[in-house]
């Protein structure tokens, strides 16, 4: 089991890989959309690399719950419990 | 009718990342095909083991998160893009008036086989949502479009390896009708996957000199035995001859005329009388208001196939006449191997900057020219060409389907 920081490093990865972000910048409080600038597609290719990389699966009707890089750690950790 | 200014180059080859690189080392005559740096031929058996592969990837210049979202068709397009923009002096447009046409003969192949690769490994579950995006053949217009917001149009004319010079001729029409004032346009392509490889193997129409691969693309040779596959995209900024003098743009050239026809004959193979290739000569040199007694140049399309590479020359010398014999003949896939979809914009930027330099690149590979062959043609090193006055080239391109493209070029 990952803890919330290996988790929230792991996303911040997938994130920084798709957006061009820095990976540091991907913390806990920030919106997907509003703060990330993270358009739907985005969205989606990051949720299927992190059911990859987590071996988790993150429901679609799941997905629009998932406001904040906090929401999706916590999904994620749920998940994997 | 609107006269049609070529304004800005772009290109990434097996010859370069860019265009000064690319053309030095054709004027230089060196060879671009590589034996493949991987283990196809021991996983898949794959027939040839060569191509004229990419010196500049385009991850060395894109951003990580833009290599990501495009097919290496579209990375191409786009790092090519972004050079001929610049080179035109990233004009200020109004994005109404700015097209892109963009083609690829094959399209996002990789991306296509990639995920069908990852859904028969991991299930539908991986398949990644840009997917669709990254692997529709309009994928490199459509970003092209988007770079630059050009929103005139974006297109993507597809006629296999006619599809680059088809894109030319369509941005060049754009233009002259009015629906823009500049236009992108080009082709690009990365078929460079072992699948594409061994289709156009078991047609035959690929070079099987493994072990020489840089003496593998040999037009007129009397032993070529076929074309070599390339990869990578040819850009031109194509704008409107006022609008190019109002805003004091650099001119290369001048894109005089075009003519295209489809042989009706057979899926892949050329007509042997060559009489749409013929026809579609005729028709741009008609229609660029020049003679035979014009042109100093040609960039065949000769891709070093045993039948193609003659029906094309008999034809040039059919249309040309007495007058082919003051033509300069160039086969640059000799050194670059056979860009499919991006062959005819990288042709085309080899004739603009032919006529600009006033130099023919050479032909390399040619030790026993076919005893057909009865247009001069430059071999092993650069030609110069007539140093005064107007001139004018011909590039044609032909592609599987019965495509048939001729643009005829003039300095500037």
């Amino acid at each position: 089991m990952a803890d919330t920081n290996e988790v929230l490093a792991g996303l911040a990865e997938i994130v920084a890989e798709e957006t061009g972000l820095d990976a540091g910048d991907v913390t806990l409080e920030k919106s997907f959309t509003d703060d990330l600038d993270i358009d739907s597609l985005s969205m989606m290719t990051i949720v299927t690399l992190a059911e990859e990389k987590f071996d988790v699966r993150i429901p679609d009707e799941e997905v629009k719950n998932l406001t904040t890089v906090g929401d999706a750690v916590k999904f994620i950790e749920g998940a994997q419990n | 009718m609107t006269d049609v200014v070529v304004t800005g180059l772009g290109a990434t080859t097996p010859l370069g990342g860019d265009v000064p690189t690319t053309w030095e080392a054709a004027l230089a005559g060196r060879s671009g095909v590589r034996t493949l740096d991987n283990d196809w031929a021991e996983v898949y058996d794959i027939p040839v083991t060569f191509a004229g592969q990419l010196v500049v990837q385009p991850s060395e210049v894109l951003s990580r998160p833009e290599t990501k979202r495009m097919d290496p068709s579209a990375q191409m397009a786009i790092v090519a893009t972004r050079e001929a923009w610049a080179d035109a002096g990233s004009p200020d447009v109004d994005p109404e008036r700015l097209g892109a046409v963009v083609s690829s003969g094959i399209g996002g192949v990789w991306t296509l086989l990639n995920g069908w690769d990852t859904m028969k490994e991991k299930g539908a579950k991986r398949i990644l949502p840009l997917s669709v995006p990254m692997l529709m053949p309009n994928s490199p217009a459509a970003y092209v479009s988007l770079e630059l917001t050009a929103r005139a149009g974006a297109h993507a004319p597809v006629s296999a390896c006619a599809s680059g010079a088809e894109a030319i001729g369509a941005a060049y029409e754009m233009i002259q009708s009015g629906r823009a004032d500049i236009v992108v346009a080009g082709g690009t392509e990365a078929a460079i996957h072992p699948l594409p490889i061994s289709a156009f193997a078991a047609m035959q129409a690929l070079s099987k000199r493994n072990d020489d691969p840089q003496g593998a693309s040999r037009p007129y040779d009397t032993t070529r035995d076929g074309f070599v596959m390339g990869e990578g995209s040819g850009i031109v900024v194509l704008e409107s001859a006022e609008h190019a003098a109002a805003r004091g743009a650099r001119v290369y050239g001048r894109v005089l005329g075009l003519g295209m026809t489809a042989d009706a004959h057979h899926i892949a193979a050329p007509d042997p009388e060559g009489a749409g290739q013929t026809r579609a000569m005729r028709l741009a040199l008609e229609r660029a208001g020049v003679t035979a007694a014009d042109i100093v140049h040609v960039n065949a399309h000769a891709t070093s196939t045993p039948v193609g590479d003659m029906i094309e020359a008999r034809g040039i010398r059919g249309v040309l006449g007495s007058d082919a014999d003051g033509v300069l003949l160039s086969a640059t896939k000799s050194m670059t191997g056979h860009l499919l979809g991006g062959a005819g914009a990288l042709e085309s930027v080899f004739t603009i900057k032919a006529l600009q330099d006033r130099v023919a690149p050479p032909t390399i590979n040619v030790t026993s020219p076919d005893p057909e062959l009865e247009v001069d043609l430059v071999r092993d090193t650069p030609r110069a060409l007539p140093a005064d006055g107007q001139l004018a080239a011909i590039n044609n391109s032909f592609g599987f389907g019965g495509h048939n493209v001729a643009l005829v070029f003039g300095s500037a």
